[in-house]
């Protein structure tokens, strides 16, 4: 165990480095993922028609094994090429689905009498959009992110193969050498940022529950 | 009391039908004058709620007038005329994650009234419905019992002054003991306020207990209009005589 821990301490500077690294290619993608997911997902509650293609189709998009989906995206003009862009972009079309499904899930979930009440005092389709439906809706949207973060956090191991960096290079490095110590640098510290992500996003999500 | 008051609200044969072939609303017609509180009463699926909602555009009817303030409703802006519409509904609607007092200023907020006179006005109306401010205006509706909540959602109503208010089933989801104390309330705001209210209920002795006119109404239609003393002096149909009979024994 310890022999580990001096292992792991030896390399603190390129762990954190690269935990680092990690950690914004995972904000990065569940931002972009968050500013696309929540405003189609609010737009799928006003157009019940397009909301079982849209989600399907989204749905399909998931099923893509990761590693080939950031195969799929190099040669692509603007997003692709080797690099945290591509990985990123990757990353978002992952994040995207929970987010997008609870959102729209989560507003729809908001109790009709709520939402015709809200109508009745005069409040415009935007007001209670605004200060009654998203309010509601958000325990469960913040649910979607939390699932988008921890699943962004184990596949962002996998970017380092498209050389976008993040702790998938120690795990990389580590198959490559078969050094175990060096993979478990890289998918320790992930199991951990994960964990934390985990926790800290549900404490969020309890702090914001009606 | 004298009817010959101006009317606020006015159906004028309204139709209305979710489905070819049949009609929610058959023909209704009735008045409600300026102060007076006029009862909707009926069986469920009479159409007692489908009429309450033409009057604030949350539906619209097919064919026939429906009358506010002497305007047909689907020439007004529906946002401008809810907000003058007062609206209280079973269960209260209210907004869970608001405070009690946040939930009473909705809609001067909406109106764009300043702070102060916002908060001056919700604490007058939730000392008008018993639940002074300094006690309740931080609670949330959850930590309310089912009759303060619906007081809540009265208050609300009030809350811009409105000439009308429309009640939908106000005390349906109160056990009988709060639902009698809330009635007893309700003479009392309207004696102090003076408002015109049409009120939807499927409870006779509610409906005469708080209306100063009755409709009574089935599929879609009034079989009759009138005071609670001419409707149990004179029925107008069959259908009354056994309405009243089944609802209200004959003592």
């Amino acid at each position: 165990m310890s022999a580990y821990l001096n292992y792991f301490w030896d390399r603190r500077a390129e762990i954190a480095a690269l935990t680092g690294e990690h950690l914004v290619l995972v904000l990065i993608s569940t931002l972009v993922a968050v500013a696309i997911g929540v405003p189609l997902g609010v737009a799928l509650t006003r157009r019940p028609r397009l909301a079982k293609p849209v989600l399907g189709f989204a749905n399909v998009v998931q099923t893509i094994p990761s590693l080939a989906l950031f195969g799929f995206l190099i040669p692509l003009p603007l997003i692709g090429g080797i690099g945290a862009r591509t990985a990123i972009a990757a990353l978002v079309v992952y994040a995207l689905l929970p987010i997008l499904r609870n959102t729209y899930a989560g507003v729809l979930s908001v109790d009709p009498a709520i939402i015709e009440a809200a109508t009745g005092i005069g409040m415009t389709p935007r007001q209670r959009l605004r200060s009654v439906e998203l309010p509601l809706a958000l325990p469960v949207v913040l649910a979607g992110v939390r699932i988008a973060t921890v699943v962004s956090i184990g596949l962002a191991t996998i970017a380092a193969a498209i050389g976008a960096g993040g702790l998938g290079v120690l795990i990389y490095r580590g198959v490559a050498i078969v050094d175990h110590r060096l993979i478990l640098a890289g998918a320790v510290p992930a199991a951990l940022l994960a964990l934390a992500a985990d926790s800290g996003l549900g404490i969020v999500e309890r702090r914001f529950a009606p | 009391m004298t009817l010959a008051l101006t009317p606020v609200i006015e159906f004028r044969d309204v139709r209305k039908s979710f489905a070819p072939g049949r009609p929610i609303l058959d023909g209704l017609s009735f008045t409600v004058g300026e102060g007076e509180t006029l009862a909707l009463v009926g069986p469920s699926g009479g159409g007692k709620t489908t009429a309450l909602k033409l009057v604030n555009r949350l539906l619209d009817h097919d064919s026939g007038d429906v009358l506010a303030f002497g305007r047909d409703v689907r020439a007004e802006d529906p946002i401008a005329l809810r907000r003058r519409l007062g609206y209280v509904i079973q269960e209260a609607g209210l907004f869970p994650h608001w405070t009690v007092r946040e939930n009473v200023e909705a809609v001067p907020r909406l109106l764009g009234w300043r702070r102060e006179a916002a908060r001056s006005r919700s604490d007058e109306l939730l000392e008008l419905v018993n639940l002074p401010a300094a006690e309740f205006a931080e609670r949330r509706p959850r930590e309310l019992s089912g009759g303060q909540r619906q007081r809540v959602g009265v208050a609300r109503a009030l809350a811009a002054d409105p000439p009308v208010l429309l009640m939908d089933e106000p005390f349906g989801a109160l056990d009988p003991i709060a639902r009698r104390a809330m009635q007893r309330e309700f003479a009392e705001w309207k004696r102090r306020l003076g408002k015109a209210v049409l009120l939807v209920t499927h409870d006779l002795r509610e409906a005469f207990r708080l209306g100063d006119r009755v409709a009574i109404l089935d599929r879609g239609r009034a079989h009759q209009i009138g005071t609670p003393s001419e409707i149990l002096a004179s029925p107008a149909d069959d259908f009354v005589r056994e309405f009243i009979s089944d609802e209200v024994p004959v003592a």
